[in-house]
C-alpha cells in the first residue's frame, strides 16, 4: 500500500477513536464542563496536560529548530520543561485547594476586585487566542502535505473534530481525548527517533545514543568543516545573557499559561495536583529528551546522504525528490560542477534544508515502513488538535464563566451557564479556524507575546496571591498593568519590522535582552511595583487574609466568607 | 488552643517553604548553573562522549526537573502527615 493510503487509514482510525472517546465523556453540568467534575486521576491528568502542552509546533518543528540552533536550542528544552517545576512547587497545589474553575476566578477573588478579574480574563483570552491560531494552521498543513487536501479543507475538518468533543464534552471530553492523543503522538515520535538512533548507533534508547555515541561530536566537526557554527559549543546563536533570559521567560510563561494551569483544577485532591505535575513533566520529558537526539541524528544523516553527491545520485533518492516538490528541500547546483555541496555562505550553498522536515522526513530518510509515515502525520494532528482544544476551553471559560457569570449576570442558572459555555467554545473554534485559514502575518511573533505576557502578568499575580498575604488589590492591579504594558511595548518596539512594518527595528534590544526574553524584565517590574504599591496602601480585608491561610493547607474546606 | 493551632500552621508553612527553597536551588543549579553560567568551563568535561555543559543543557537538566517534582510530591506528603494536615 502507498504512504498516502496508510496515512488516510491511520488518521481515519485515530479520528474515529477521538470521536468515540469524546462522545463517551459528554457532560451535563458546569463542574463537568469546566473542570471535568474534579474526577480525573493524577496520572491521566498528567498525560492530558502533556498533550495539551505539546503543540503541533513542538511535534513538527522543535527538533528541527534545535538542529539549527545547536547548543542554544536548550532555551526551548529547558524553558518549556523547567516551568513545570515552578508550576508544581509554587502554583498548582494551592490553586487546586482554592478549587474554582479558572485563572481569573482566583485573581478576581483573591484581589477582591472585578477589575482584576477582567484584566486576568482579557490576558487569558489574548494569550490563548494568539496561540490557537498557530494550531489550526498546523492542522491544515499536515492535512495538505500528507493527504493532498487543500489547507482550507484541512482546517475545516480539524475544526469539526475539535468542535465535536469540546462542545459536547467540555473539559471532561477534552481530557480523555487528550489522553488518547498523547498515546498517538508519543508513539509516533518514539518509533521515529528509536529507528534513526538504531540505524546510526545501534543503540535503541535515543537519550543514551545521544550521550554515548560520537554522532554529536562528528556533526560538530562537519559543521566546522562546512564553515557553519559549532553545534555543541554554547552561545553561538544567542548571547549567554539571552540564553539566560529567554530560558527564564519561557519557564515563567509556561507556569503562567492559563490553559495549563486550569488542568490542575481537574484532579480530586491537593496531593493529586502535586504528583500530577510530576506525571505531566515525565510524559513531556519523554519527547523533550528525545528531540535533541532526533535533531542531531536527522541532521547528521541528511548532510551525510546529500552533501557532495552528484545531482543524478540525489535525483535517484525517492524522498529527496518528494520533499523537493514541497519546497522544503532545495537543490541548486550554483557553481555548475554537477555536485551538490553545502556551505555557510548563502551565495555558494547548494542544499537548503527547511527545519520543518527534520521530523517529518525522518521516517522516509531512515527507510521505515510506510505506515510509520502515516503514524507521524496522525501524531502531528494529535498534538495540534489536543493543544487547540485546551486553549479553546481556557478562552471560552474566561468569557462564559468569568465575564458572563461572575461579572455580568451572577444570577445565571446552571442551564444558562452551560448554554453560554457551549456557545462560546463554538464561537472560539470559528475564530481560531478563521485565523488558521487566514493567518495574520505575525503568527511567528505572537508566541513571544503569549509567553512574555503570561510571564509578566499572570505568573507574578498568582504567585504573590499565595505567598504574600499582605498583597492587596492596589498592588496586584498596578503590578499586572505595569508588567503587561512594559512587555507589550518592548516586544512591539523590538519586533517593529514585522509588527508595524518599519524598515529597521525601533529598538535593537532592551539592554541586550531580545524580544523573547524581555518578559522576565516585565515580571521583575511587576513584582517590584506590586510590592511597593501594596505596602503604601491598606492591607487586604481580613476574610482575604484568612483565605490565603486556608489555601496554604491541604486539609479542610474553605470558610464561607472566602466562598463569597 | 487557637494559639497552638496558629503556631502549628506557621510551622507547617515554614517546613513547606524550606522544601520549596531547597528544591528550587537544585532547579537553578542544573539549568542556570550547569548549562548557562558554567557553560564554558564545563564544556571541557565530558559526559559519555559529549561536553558536560551540552549534556546539562539538552538532557541532564530535564531529567533533574522530573525527579524534583516527584521528590517534592513525596516530601510534601510527608510534611502534611507530620503536621496532620493531610487530606483524608
Amino acid at each position: 500500500m502507498s504512504t498516502e493510503t496508510w496515512t488516510l487509514i491511520i488518521v481515519g482510525i485515530t479520528f474515529a477513536f477521538y470521536l468515540y472517546v469524546g462522545y463517551m465523556n459528554r457532560v451535563r453540568e458546569t463542574a463537568g464542563f469546566y473542570v471535568a467534575g474534579r474526577g480525573v486521576p493524577a496520572i491521566a491528568n498528567g498525560a492530558a496536560t502533556a498533550a495539551d502542552w505539546m503543540s503541533g509546533a513542538s511535534f513538527v518543528s522543535m527538533a528541527g529548530l534545535i538542529s539549527f540552533l545547536g547548543y542554544d536550542g536548550a532555551v526551548y528544552l529547558m524553558g518549556w520543561t523547567g516551568g513545570y517545576v515552578l508550576l508544581a512547587l509554587l502554583l498548582a497545589p494551592y490553586l487546586r485547594k482554592y478549587g474554582k474553575y479558572t485563572v481569573p476566578d482566583f485573581i478576581g477573588d483573591r484581589y477582591y476586585s472585578n477589575t482584576a478579574r477582567s484584566v486576568a480574563a482579557i490576558a487569558t483570552i489574548f494569550i490563548s487566542l494568539t496561540y490557537v491560531a498557530g494550531q489550526m494552521r498546523a492542522v491544515g498543513i499536515v492535512f495538505s502535505r500528507f493527504l493532498q487536501v487543500n489547507i482550507v479543507m484541512g482546517v475545516i475538518i480539524g475544526m469539526a473534530i475539535v468542535a465535536f468533543f469540546a462542545v459536547l464534552g467540555g473539559m471532561k471530553g477534552i481530557t480523555w481525548t487528550q489522553v488518547a492523543q498523547y498515546s498517538v503522538l508519543i508513539a509516533a515520535y518514539l518509533i521515529t527517533t528509536v529507528a534513526i538512533a538504531m540505524k546510526l548507533t545501534n543503540n535503541p534508547v535515543p537519550q543514551l545514543a545521544f550521550t554515548f555515541s560520537d554522532i554529536a561530536v562528528r556533526l560538530n566537526q562537519i559543521q566546522i568543516d562546512l564553515g557553519l557554527k559549532e553545534y555543541i559549543r554554547p552561545f553561538q546563536n544567542f548571547s549567554g545573557l539571552n540564553v539566560f533570559f529567554i530560558t527564564l521567560a519561557l519557564m515563567l510563561g509556561t507556569a503562567g499559561l492559563p490553559h495549563v494551569i486550569i488542568r490542575f483544577y481537574t484532579v480530586p485532591k491537593v496531593s493529586d495536583a502535586r504528583i500530577s505535575a510530576g506525571w505531566a513533566l515525565l510524559f513531556i520529558a519523554i519527547l523533550y529528551t528525545s528531540a535533541p537526539a532526533l535533531a542531531v541524528f536527522a541532521k547528521y544523516n541528511l548532510i551525510n546522504t546529500l552533501h557532495g553527491k552528484s545531482i543524478q545520485e540525489v535525483q535517484a533518492i525517492d524522498w529527496a525528490v518528494k520533499w523537493e516538490q514541497t519546497g522544503l528541500l532545495k537543490f541548486e547546483d550554483k557553481n555548475g560542477d554537477g555536485k551538490l555541496e553545502m556551505a555557510a555562505d548563502k551565495e555558494a550553498n547548494e542544499i537548503t534544508i527547511d527545519r520543518d522536515i527534520i521530523v517529518l522526513s525522518t521516517p522516509e530518510v531512515a527507510k521505515l515502513a510506510p505506515w510509520v509515515v502515516g503514524l507521524v502525520a496522525a501524531g502531528g494532528l494529535a498534538a495540534a488538535l489536543s493543544t487547540a482544544a485546551g486553549l479553546l476551553l481556557a478562552m471560552s471559560s474566561a468569557v462564559s464563566h468569568d465575564v458572563y457569570y461572575r461579572i455580568l449576570k451572577p444570577g445565571a442558572t446552571e442551564a444558562e451557564r452551560m448554554r453560554v459555555g457551549r456557545t462560546m467554545i463554538f464561537l472560539a473554534i470559528l475564530v481560531a479556524g478563521y485565523f488558521g485559514v487566514r493567518p495574520p502575518g505575525f503568527v511567528g511573533e505572537v508566541v513571544a507575546f503569549a509567553f512574555g505576557l503570561a510571564a509578566a502578568s499572570l505568573f507574578p499575580a498568582i504567585l504573590l496571591g499565595i505567598f504574600d498575604k499582605r498583597m492587596n488589590r492596589e498592588g496586584a492591579i498596578t503590578g499586572i498593568l505595569v508588567g503587561l504594558i512594559f512587555t507589550m511595548l518592548m516586544i512591539i518596539l523590538i519586533r517593529s519590522q514585522k509588527l508595524l512594518g518599519t524598515p529597521e527595528p525601533l529598538l535593537e534590544s532592551f539592554l541586550g535582552i531580545n524580544a523573547q526574553g524581555v518578559g522576565v524584565v516585565g515580571a521583575i517590574l511587576n513584582f517590584i511595583v506590586a510590592y511597593v504599591v501594596s505596602r503604601a496602601t491598606p492591607p487586604p480585608p481580613e476574610r482575604i487574609q484568612n483565605l490565603v491561610e486556608e489555601i496554604r493547607v491541604p486539609r479542610g474546606a474553605l470558610s464561607p466568607v472566602a466562598e463569597h | 488552643m487557637q494559639e497552638n493551632r496558629n503556631g502549628m500552621a506557621q510551622a507547617y508553612w515554614r517546613a513547606n517553604l524550606k522544601a520549596i527553597t531547597i528544591l528550587l536551588i537544585i532547579w537553578a543549579l542544573v539549568s542556570y548553573g550547569g548549562a548557562i553560567i558554567l557553560a564554558v568551563p564545563l564544556y571541557n568535561l565530558r559526559v559519555g562522549q559529549i561536553p558536560m555543559s551540552f549534556w546539562f543543557a539538552q538532557q541532564g537538566s530535564m531529567f533533574t526537573f522530573v525527579i524534583l517534582i516527584f521528590v517534592y510530591s513525596w516530601w510534601m506528603n510527608r510534611i502534611d502527615r507530620q503536621f496532620d494536615v493531610h487530606e483524608e
